[in-house]
């Protein structure tokens, strides 16, 4: 996957990424300059999920009502 | 008036014919009333030869004829009797033959508990017997849905708590909501609408259906055929969360996964944000010491490769060979030093020789030299009388005359 897929990826895809990359390492059959891009991605790719984690409010959109598939947007307020 | 009473007579309205009226009335009254919900008391009902229902709806103070078609007798769930008080679903028609307006009932709705629990059960054996609640069926939840569809009333505790859970563990989640009606006519089918319009807009990567507690009657619409059909019908994976722990709906059974209410929902949907952190905290882990052991792997076996027998067999070699030369000069210089005591000796023993034939060996040995000034005499001839002359010894000179 190159990096600006990853990047684009959802949550679950990087997770994904992440999880092949440990297990990649852990199995050990990968070269040393393997290893050491595998390292490289999988840390940036545990950074992303982790910053992707750090939103603190709770965001609901509205699917309009109306015909088209439109989202509105309707403020996290709690009534 | 005379004028009046000819203008009457003038402006008269044609009478129209009963057909005519009838037409308009039937028109008039079938696109005013659309589909619409009713709900009374069962009375007269008759289940015709030809498969038809006939009965009237009835309140306290009115009452309306109604018909029920063969075709739509198969979706009903119960045996309709005199008494029963049951929701009709249909629109408003004129027969002109009987100059009457009735109600063709689409679908009917017990409104007794009685009835709603046996209505329930029918339909739930009929969908299992169509496979609808088969394990197989069953769509797998992401484990990381990115974008949840919630279907729920906008107002209802459902949507507050669903909020509240996944606001605390996994804030980051992106959630659409789509409001429904969640009880009362009509609200089954708002509730499969917005199922299938959350399909169409397939944003959602899991739908939860929500509903807070409440009676049989309030949790009736998801035990309705068209919502069971339309989670079904849903390409999504779909969770319902309707009522509590103990309120099991026909949504319930067709549903991917039953949350029993909708804080478990939300609790089984999205995963614990702090629960992941550790994972990532973990790989994060994993990843450094696998990197780390696999360059200490490899830095072993260099260190291995250093100070294997071969790698180290020339070194050793020219280890052996400056031995071995440090030998050879310690022998050449014994050698040597032999050759010079022996050339040594050889020179004492000459320079002995050559000391016992000089002039001062011979002293020595008890001779003298015979001098006339500085001439040495080695013959008596040549010595005349009273010739003064120097005698040599050993131990020094004397004078002497000839006589």
């Amino acid at each position: 996957m190159s990096t600006k897929r990853a990047q684009k990826g959802s949550f679950e895809s990087s997770l994904k990424r992440l999880e092949e990359i440990v297990d990649s390492l852990e199995a050990g059959k990968v070269s040393l300059d393997e290893a050491v891009e595998l390292y490289e991605e999988g840390i940036r790719l545990s950074r992303e999920c982790a910053e992707r984690l750090k939103a603190t409010e709770l965001k609901i959109r509205k699917l309009a009502k109306s015909a088209g598939e439109d989202l509105e947007h309707e403020e996290a307020d709690k009534e | 008036m005379a004028t009046n009473e000819k203008a009457t007579m003038n402006d008269a309205p044609q009478a129209l014919s009963v057909s005519d009226i009838t037409r308009q009335i039937k028109a008039s009254l079938e696109q005013r009333f659309g589909r619409i919900w009713v709900q009374g008391e069962i009375s007269n009902f008759k289940h015709h030869t030809s498969g038809h229902m006939y009965f009237t709806l009835k309140d306290e103070s009115a009452q309306i004829s109604a018909v029920m078609w063969r075709s739509r007798i198969a979706s009903l769930l119960f045996t309709p009797e005199d008494g029963m008080k049951v929701i009709a679903r249909g629109g408003i028609t004129v027969y002109p033959p009987r100059g009457n307006y009735q109600i063709d009932v689409e679908q009917l709705t017990p409104v007794g508990l009685g009835e709603l629990q046996v209505a329930f059960e029918r339909l739930k054996r009929k969908l299992a017997a169509e496979g609808l609640f088969d394990e197989s069926s069953k769509r797998p939840l992401p484990r990381f849905p990115s974008r949840i569809g919630i279907i729920t009333s906008e107002t209802g505790a459902a949507l507050q708590d669903l909020r509240t859970v996944l606001a605390r563990r996994f804030p980051s989640i992106d959630v659409v909501l789509l409001p429904v009606r969640v009880q009362g006519v009509g609200a089954a089918e708002e509730i499969a609408e917005a199922l299938h319009r959350m399909n169409r807009y397939g944003g959602a990567d899991v739908i939860i259906v929500a509903r807070g507690g409440g009676s049989l009657e309030d949790l009736w619409a998801f035990n309705e055929e068209i919502v069971a059909r339309a989670i079904a019908a849903s390409r999504t994976p779909v969770v319902s969360a309707v009522g509590h722990e103990i309120d099991f709906t026909i949504a319930d059974f067709v549903a991917d996964l039953r949350a029993p209410t909708p804080s478990a929902a939300a609790e089984m949907v999205v995963p614990d944000r702090n629960e992941i952190l550790d994972v990532l905290r973990n790989y994060e882990y994993t990843m450094r010491q696998e990197a780390l052991q696999l360059i200490e792997g490899h830095r072993a076996r260099v260190n291995g490769l250093v100070s294997s027998y071969e790698l180290n067999r020339p070194k050793d070699m020219v280890r052996e060979f400056a031995q071995k030369l440090d030998e050879l000069t310690r022998v050449h210089a014994m050698h040597t030093s032999h050759l010079f005591d022996r050339t040594k000796q050889s020179y004492d023993a000459l320079r002995k020789r050559l000391a016992g034939v000089s002039p001062e060996g011979i002293l020595q040995r008890g001779y003298a030299i015979v001098r006339r000034g500085d001439a040495v005499i080695s013959r008596a001839r040549l010595l005349h009388h009273e010739d003064e002359t120097t005698l040599q010894f050993q131990d020094g000179s004397v004078k002497a005359k000839v006589q």
